[in-house]
């Protein structure tokens, strides 16, 4: 068993071989950064939209709230394949890779918007009465007195977050991305063993997401909320 | 765009679809409670065990959270059976579930067993309490009202997880839609039926969730 792997290595990671998984990792690794950054910040004015600070227009507020609920609660499998026939019935001739970024921007727009949500709550409203006080306009409170103090909130979960979205833009393969695991399957259907297929790209998933989760983790050490509370 | 939603070709298939839904929740929580067995025995490795004892369990720990469940399934499914071992679709999803929320739970786990304090131990102990009685009356409550909201969370993303399952051909919700979709063509009034129908069994498990919290161990939780 070992053996018949040890001989058939040198032939599955061929040149050939090596730039299609590069061209699969480079898909992989770019739909989660533009997947998680655009859904970063459409998630970022949804939070906006439902705070009550700064849009106290209701419908505003159930429509974000709306969305949020909706999209964290649909499998990727099944946004995907919404996207997928909606852009079908558009009419939009567009290539399998901008359907399952929209569908990566959709869900990662509604996480992200908890995170930034939470970070935002984390500031006592006394700031933002205060703020008020000192004759500050809501979006002059938001940028100078709220974010500079959410900001380390928000940040360290979005990174863990964004592990999320790299492993779910293994679901993509279903409609034909040429990302990690689609290319595992097609050299597994080329006649390769699986174990070298699926076993390479379980260990190249892991050398993108484990630093992005340590990076998580330092920031989370770093920048985190002092414990002691400022005299 | 001239496309108009027909949902009366698909409504005589939401009974067929619902039957699938049931499936769903059955390896959610199969996979779910499998999943707690392992992190429950790999959480007290953690927290009990010394040096080399707990370097298997943070490796598979460390692994199973970095790399996608969808590929160990694939590995499960594809790889395994060159080791002679010929797996179902639908104990493949099951197994690859199981070890995948077993490396979640077990860092609930873990913290839930860090947080118990020494003193609440010294103090059972001081007031005559036998060991079946600080686990049942100190150890327990305690681990309860601080696992209770993490755990309901991971059961709910576990719930949205079995989807994965319709790319092994098991008919859960998602495999039984794709099944429609291939009988009717109505695609889109299809997957958003079955897209509803998750939003459906998550907000009820949200709100069961919270009643079960709020009854039993007085924590006010607002799962997922």
């Amino acid at each position: 068993m070992l053996q018949s792997i040890i001989d058939e290595a040198p032939r599955f990671f061929g040149y050939y071989n090596l730039l299609f998984l590069g061209e699969a990792l480079l898909n992989t690794l770019t739909l989660s950064a533009f997947g998680a950054a655009a859904g970063f910040l459409i998630g970022a004015a949804l939070a906006t939209l439902r705070h009550p600070r700064l849009f106290g227009f209701l419908p505003f507020r159930i429509l974000s709230t709306g969305y949020v609920e909706l999209f964290r609660r649909i499998p990727f499998l099944i946004k995907l394949m919404c996207v997928f026939f909606l852009f079908q019935i558009a009419g939009l001739k567009v290539s399998m890779y901008v359907v399952a970024l929209t569908t990566v921007i959709l869900s990662a727009a509604a996480f992200s918007s908890e995170i930034v949500r939470a970070g935002l709550e984390s500031i006592h409203a006394n700031q933002w009465d205060a703020a008020e006080t000192m004759n500050f306009g809501p979006w002059r409170t938001l940028f100078r007195v709220v974010l500079p103090q959410a900001w380390r909130v928000i940040l360290p979960p979005s990174f863990s977050f964004t592990i999320g979205f790299i492993k779910s833009t293994s679901i993509a393969s279903q409609i034909g991305v040429l990302e990690l695991t689609y290319a595992a399957k097609v050299l597994n259907t080329k006649g390769f063993s699986a174990i070298l297929c699926f076993g390479s790209i379980l260990i190249l998933y892991f050398l993108i997401c484990y630093p992005t989760k340590l990076l998580g983790e330092y920031l989370e050490r770093n920048l985190g909320p002092s414990r002691r509370r400022p005299a | 765009m001239n496309y108009t939603l027909q949902y009366g070709q698909v409504v005589q298939f939401i009974p067929y679809l619902l039957q699938g839904a049931w499936l769903s929740l059955e390896i959610a929580t199969l996979s779910f409670l499998f999943g707690m067995a392992i992190g429950l025995v790999n959480a007290s490795i953690l927290h009990f065990g010394r040096g080399a004892v707990r370097w298997p369990v943070q490796a598979y720990v460390i692994f199973f959270l970095n790399t996608p469940l969808l590929v160990q399934i694939f590995f499960i499914f594809f790889a395994l059976p060159d080791f002679g071992l010929l797996l179902t679709p639908y104990e493949a999803v099951l197994i690859g579930m199981a070890l995948n929320a077993g490396a979640y739970l077990t860092e609930i786990q873990r913290a839930g067993f860090d947080s118990l304090r020494r003193t609440e131990l010294e103090a059972a102990e001081t007031l005559g309490f036998t060991r079946v009685q600080t686990v049942w009356y100190v150890i327990l409550p305690h681990i309860c009202r601080i696992l209770f909201p993490p755990l309901s969370n991971q059961y709910i993303i576990q719930v949205m997880t079995t989807s994965i399952a319709a790319i092994f051909g098991v008919e859960e919700l998602t495999g039984r839609a794709y099944n429609i979709n291939s009988q009717t063509f109505r695609s889109l009034e299809i997957f958003s039926i079955a897209a509803l129908v998750y939003v459906g069994l998550t907000i009820i498990a949200s709100a069961m969730l919270y009643g079960v919290g709020r009854k039993l161990f007085r924590v006010r939780i607002t799962a997922f």
